[in-house]
């Protein structure tokens, strides 16, 4: 009885959660994998669809589209990861150096992350407004004023390039968020240590490459996990910024398409299963570490 | 973790938006209430719907009129909670749709009831044009009541910006389309705006049926089509080529319209739903001058033929209010009906009989060339392909957009053809 009074409560507890998250994210994600492998190619007639493996699975590769948007996703997803994690890094090192109204800049670079990518993506679509010289509104207007006109262009209906200036917003959105977690690490680091290695004669930039950043290593993981999964499945940024164009479509856009304008679930299944298991990728390793970290300490 | 926790409330936002839904099918107590689903939420044709509702609660005190209107332009959000609705079968008693090949799919699996016989109660086979009935007929039965009609194959032009290139008058064909687009370019204006890719494949229809010709681009769309042939790929050259003078793409039709009216640009091709942006007062439109600061013609080479759109109401199988939705439907084909919306909306109705005094300047332009014109059916506005073939074409010229490919553009078009399973 009393050991029943020591668990129950606690289960009781957590059991709504774990019941509503194993029908709505487990059990609906296992309905999904389930389409995925059906011909149910046909949103209305009321047909179950006939398992056919991982038919779906391997033709989206021959569609064009396909390629594009992960093409797309792929760019998107260096440009962004890497230019959050650098900016990011670099608005903490000099938070660290101790400048005045630290608190204040803090909360200036923090404050995108209160906004929604919606609202993000709606004033950078005119910002980065593809219209050049005299009908040139936004940044490439500025760049006019500025006398920089070499540097208009088209932002995000570049053919080539679209993706990395799609990759802009965001980085201005996540930069001040993984500002954040770097300054966390930054402070992390007991000043006895940096003490020590000076006293060694260490430099003053020695004392970072070989003390501080190697003990920064898991904020830098944890904030490349963050940034990679929301990365990958990019969409609402991409929808206010430019819609539904082919221009910019990613793995995420193309699915919305393929379920609600070409009305082909078993397609649109296949692409939200590709979009969970590039995720997958990024963090299950992750979670592995993690658990075996914890278990070591 | 972070990220389950969030999905789990999304979710639940998600499933709290569903459960309000049932409430709308409930009531019934005094006034039997007609569920009527539409995306009419904005200035102009919310008006229009308004105004038809008065006549309807006029006609029938018995029916308590319920306006289940999904905002979002063209319908994309409320197509999107419609197919649940018909797939969980339960259907609002009467919902808008483009008239055409838009609604197959709820045709072919079964959630249409036939209005044959609501044609044949008010003889409405007698006052739309035939070849509308035609276009419209599914193995002979109908299934949607068109309220309205727009014009599809429109060319807007700044008269002042022609003058100045030296163009008098819009081009006929499309050569001299090309000829004009080139003198334009010469005198420093953006020849031809353009939108998001949507507006391109507005601009691939125009094209298609001014080079094709009214019957070429009409059998395009039978079952023995052949996509491959030579006079299709001359019409996807002249697409290349008049792409090749657009300026650079805005955010969507209005601003690429916009262009036009002040003057940045020459030509813009749009449906007639950019008329009321033309001239309607400053807070809905650009209070322009029809004629003198913007004028228009039939898109080069298809004058004589009127391709068109429509919006249509229809009567799904287990409708809750089954005769509710018919009086719907038949103040929707009335002319008194159809007379009390379409001024309102900026657009003219399906019915020949039309009072033509409430029709001004555009409007009575388009209601002329509508009794006396040729029809073709419009790509993308859902009549002449379901929406399957409609979205393979317009991937295929998003990606043309990119790599102007017309052997590769054609290649797909052909594909799109053969697997719209229409």
């Amino acid at each position: 009885m009393t050991r029943v009074r020591r668990w129950l409560p606690g289960l009781l507890l957590v059991s709504p959660s774990i019941i509503l998250i194993a029908v709505f994210v487990y059990g609906l994600l296992g309905w999904n994998f389930k389409l995925a492998m059906t011909d149910k190619h046909d949103e209305i007639a009321e047909i179950p669809g006939n398992f056919v493996g991982l038919e779906n699975f391997t033709g989206i590769w021959s569609e064009e589209r396909w390629g594009l948007s992960v093409r797309h996703a792929i760019v998107f997803t260096v440009v962004f990861v890497g230019g959050a994690l650098v900016l990011g890094w670099l608005l903490a090192f000099l938070m660290e150096k101790g400048i005045r109204a630290e608190s204040g800049f803090r909360a200036v670079y923090l404050f995108p992350m209160a906004v929604s990518f919606i609202a993000t993506g709606v004033v950078w679509r005119w910002l980065m407004n593809s219209a050049t010289g005299e009908q040139a509104v936004g940044l490439n207007r500025l760049f006019h004023y500025a006398g920089l006109d070499f540097l208009q262009w088209q932002w995000f209906r570049d053919p080539d390039w679209g993706m990395a200036a799609m990759a802009i917003p965001a980085i201005w959105q996540m930069s001040g968020y993984i500002m954040a977690l770097f300054l966390a690490g930054f402070r992390g680091v007991p000043e006895e240590l940096r003490e020590a290695a000076r006293v060694d004669g260490c430099s003053e930039w020695g004392v970072y490459r070989h003390v501080v950043l190697p003990m920064l290593r898991p904020v830098t993981l944890s904030a490349l996990i963050i940034l990679g999964h929301i990365s990958l499945k990019v969409f609402d940024l991409v929808v206010a910024v430019s819609g539904k164009q082919i221009i910019t479509d990613v793995p995420a856009t193309f699915m919305w398409t393929a379920v609600y304008d070409s009305h082909d679930p078993a397609k649109g299944a296949t692409i939200a299963s590709y979009i969970v298991l590039s995720v997958a990728v990024f963090v299950v390793p992750y979670l592995i570490w993690d658990a075996r970290k914890g278990k070591r300490s | 973790m972070a990220a389950v926790a969030v999905s789990v409330a999304g979710l639940l936002t998600l499933s709290a938006c569903g459960g309000g839904d049932k409430q709308e099918s409930g009531g019934g107590q005094a006034a039997k209430k007609v569920e009527v689903f539409s995306w009419w939420t904005g200035p102009g044709e919310a008006d229009g719907l308004k105004a038809m509702r008065g006549i309807f609660a006029k006609q029938n005190p018995n029916f308590e009129f319920f306006d289940a209107a999904v905002a979002g332009g063209s319908g994309d959000q409320a197509r999107a909670l419609l197919s649940s609705k018909l797939q969980a079968n339960q259907p609002p008693d009467t919902f808008q749709g483009h008239a055409g090949a838009e609604l197959q799919g709820y045709i072919k699996s079964g959630k249409l009831e036939s209005l044959n016989f609501l044609y044949d109660e008010l003889k409405l086979k007698e006052v739309f044009p035939q070849q509308l009935i035609d276009q419209i007929s599914v193995q002979g039965q109908v299934y949607s009541v068109p309220v309205n009609i727009h014009r599809s194959n429109v060319l807007w032009f700044n008269p002042s910006v022609l003058k100045k290139a030296g163009i008098d008058g819009a081009p006929k064909t499309v050569e001299e389309f090309i000829t004009d687009l080139d003198k334009v370019k010469k005198s420093g204006k953006i020849p031809l705006s353009i939108g998001s890719q949507w507006t391109l494949v507005h601009l691939l229809e125009s094209v298609l049926l001014g080079s094709l010709g009214t019957d070429a681009y009409n059998a395009l769309w039978t079952a023995n089509a052949d996509w491959s042939n030579a006079n299709v790929t001359k019409a996807l050259e002249n697409f290349k080529t008049i792409l090749s003078y657009a300026g650079s793409p805005q955010d969507d039709w209005q601003p690429a319209a916009k262009q036009v009216a002040d003057g940045e640009a020459a030509f813009n091709i749009m449906g007639d739903w950019a008329y009321g942006y033309f001239h309607n007062p400053p807070e809905g439109g650009l209070g322009k001058e029809s004629h003198k600061d913007f004028d228009w013609a039939a898109s080069p080479g298809t004058d004589g033929t009127f391709m068109w759109l429509s919006d249509s109401f229809t009567l799904p199988k287990g409708a809750p209010n089954r005769d509710g939705a018919i009086a719907w439907l038949k103040v929707a084909a009335s002319k008194e009906g159809q007379d009390a919306f379409n001024p309102l909306k900026g657009s003219i109705p399906a019915r020949k009989d039309a009072d033509q005094s409430l029709y001004k300047d555009y409007l009575s332009w388009d209601l002329e060339q509508w009794s006396s014109d040729k029809l073709a059916g419009s790509i993308q506005h859902g009549v002449v392909a379901n929406d399957q073939w409609r979205q393979a074409i317009t991937d295929a010229v998003g990606l043309f957009q990119q790599d102007k490919d017309v052997a590769k553009f054609q290649q797909a078009l052909v594909a799109a053809a053969k697997n719209s399973g229409q």
